[in-house]
């Protein structure tokens, strides 16, 4: 990090950009955000509050859906990764490596050793790349009181100019070890084509080790924000590994008793279409509302973080536990500081495999797959006929998942801030909105904004 | 991505040769939105390489980084007529507002252009040609309008490539 002009927030703005307190006479209020900025794709905000008490609310997704379950039925076995890549240019990988697995179980074999480690190295660069532009760019200016990333680097160019260096960092991971930044052709279900060369992995080391130490320059910076005080009690769903730090694999657990194997999920989690929303709500057969993401995560596997990791944690503010979602920002530059260690960790261990991929023979079979989106879970699940091609297909995107928790949390946030002024009270809920990180283009198989106060 | 930056051929000598990239930025399946691809497929029959991106900011940024002269490429969405032509130099003059529209996410190139403004990050030299389209509706034809801009804007890249090379 340079000297110079630094990435001293103290200049911190406090939350909404001001004039909060102020008295509302009128008793009907009509909030409408009708296209939200700084998220991945279009969905808008209606909130109706009645005598300061909310009658409506509506996050509204209207990305048109994409139709991509429908589309793999007929596929080869084969095709599914690449296909579901294009579901997502933020998190491909969540996609390839998902239905990747799925098919692995459904055909019966499994990716190990090297091979695993390698999808374990690219996966952290999609989580350094997506985590820091979330954080850096779309979700810091909301602590700042500013509009937009350009408003940020006028006013602190390091954190933009930090934050850029590591995306990209992110992004060279994807293309060393995939092929490409945005949708990597090197994925393929049993591993990979080709196998990278030791020494192009070699060329991570050093901008890894940097990685490592602008990551918590930025968790430290955020960790100067002030957080509007909102918590709540979220049912934290996460992948959990016995031996790691879940990224790309292990079993569906929760805060709550829930520990399921991945195949086990669709007797656990459902989907249901909600009138208002292109996107459909995820929830627990049971009805309960869940919460999947960077927090999740750390609720539930704090224990297996890095001791680094775990000291940035506590440097930057942060618990064992953490159930404000505003401070997602700083969880997130905990994982990305992990993600980079990791990443340093395996690039350095690296040989160069004897095979690049397991040897596949189709037939027919169900799997599951699933792995830790930089948003949340991201599940799928393929049943194959005895030819290897796909009968259906079914996958819950992470946003989709965590929409009715979003609700909640809006719900709860405005009815706590009713004593803000419009604008205010609009700015509180995009940023709400944004401690999600949704990615809307994801979740339709996202924002206008509006409330009605009558 | 392919990243051919241009030395003229009529000077043997790299020293005084002035490297042009052009960077031509698009959604071929998005009608209007193709212009600045299409663009590029009459460069490249024109002998001219150039960098085709989709529009990403960041990836523009890095894709400049370097450059010594750059063009750039994109489709306007300003209310003007269809097909017409807005070509201004991005070192004197900030990016109109309102000239392109948004990307669903990240940033655009406007915002890109004025991100790399503030962060020192522009080459020295940048032109930007942007051509106003009407319909950025799914599909792979052109309107008639921007059609008909195609020839005008490759000529006049053409010859500010060559106008660098003098």
């Amino acid at each position: 990090m340079s000297k110079g002009k630094s990435m001293v927030a103290a200049k911190k703005k406090g939350n909404a950009k001001s004039k909060a307190g102020k008295k509302v006479v009128s008793s009907t209020r009509n909030i409408k955000v009708d296209a939200l900025a700084r998220v991945e794709g279009e969905g808008a905000l209606y909130v109706r509050v009645k005598d300061d008490v909310i009658e409506d609310i509506r996050f509204r997704i209207f990305e048109p859906p994409r139709f991509f379950e429908a589309f793999l039925q007929g596929r080869i076995y084969s095709e599914a990764p690449d296909i579901t890549a294009r579901i997502c240019g933020i998190c491909p990988l969540a996609y390839q490596m998902g239905s990747s697995q799925a098919m692995e179980q459904a055909l019966g074999v499994q990716v190990t050793g090297t091979l695993r480690d390698l999808r374990r190295l690219i996966y952290c660069g999609e989580w350094i790349e997506s985590h820091v532009l979330h954080a850096a760019m779309l979700h810091a200016p909301d602590f700042l009181g500013l509009q937009d990333s350009l408003q940020l680097a006028k006013d602190d160019p390091e954190i933009v100019k930090t934050a850029l260096r590591l995306k990209k960092l992110g992004n060279e991971i994807l293309e060393v070890i995939g092929g490409r930044a945005a949708h990597p052709i090197n994925m393929k279900v049993g591993g990979f084509y080709k196998a990278p060369r030791k020494e192009s992995v070699r060329t991570l080391i050093e901008p890894l080790k940097w990685g490592i130490g602008a990551a918590i320059g930025l968790a430290k910076v955020f960790g100067t924000f002030e957080f509007p005080d909102y918590e709540d009690d979220y049912q934290c769903v996460s992948l959990r590994h016995p031996d790691e730090y879940a990224i790309h694999e292990g079993r569906i657990i929760s805060n709550r008793g829930l520990d399921i194997a991945v195949a086990e999920y669709p007797e656990h989690f459902k989907e249901t279409h909600i009138a208002h929303s292109n996107a459909l709500h995820g929830m627990m057969m049971d009805g309960s509302i869940y919460y999947t993401g960077p927090n999740a995560r750390y609720n539930n596997n704090y224990a297996q973080l890095s001791k680094l990791a775990k000291s940035v944690a506590k440097d930057c503010g942060l618990g064992k536990k953490c159930n404000n979602l505003y401070q997602s920002i700083l969880v997130r530059m905990v994982e990305t500081v992990f993600a980079c260690e990791e990443a340093l960790r395996i690039v350095e261990a690296y040989e160069e495999p004897d095979a690049s991929c397991v040897t596949i023979k189709p037939g027919p079979g169900i799997g599951a797959g699933c792995t830790e989106a930089p948003r949340g879970i991201c599940l799928h699940r393929y049943e194959l006929d005895k030819e290897g091609r796909i009968v259906s297909a079914r996958i819950q995107a992470p946003t989709s998942q965590n929409q009715p928790q979003i609700e909640r949390d809006l719900r709860g946030v405005v009815q706590g801030n009713l004593h803000l002024s419009d604008e205010d009270l609009k700015w509180r809920c995009e940023q709400t909105i944004r401690n999600y990180d949704p990615c809307i283009s994801c979740a339709t198989h996202f924002l206008d904004f509006s409330i009605d106060r009558e | 991505m392919r990243r051919t930056s241009l030395t003229s051929p009529s000077t043997g000598s790299e020293a005084t040769a002035i490297r042009v990239l052009v960077i031509c930025i698009g959604n071929r399946f998005r009608r209007d939105d193709a212009v600045g691809p299409v663009v590029a497929d009459r460069l490249r029959e024109r002998g001219v390489e150039t960098v085709e991106l989709g529009g990403d900011g960041v990836e523009l940024m890095d894709a400049w980084a370097g450059g010594e002269h750059v063009i750039l490429v994109d489709a306007a969405r300003s209310g003007a007529t269809a097909g017409s032509i807005h070509h201004f130099d991005a070192i004197s003059t900030e990016v109109p507002s309102g000239l392109f529209h948004y990307s669903s996410h990240q940033f655009s190139v406007a915002e890109a252009i004025e991100m790399a403004r503030v962060l020192g990050r522009l080459p020295p030299k940048m032109g930007v040609y942007g051509i106003e389209g009407k319909d950025f509706s799914y599909g792979q034809e052109l309107s008639a309008e921007v059609e008909g801009a195609l020839e005008t804007v490759t000529q006049a890249i053409v010859d500010e490539i060559e106008n660098a090379a003098k």
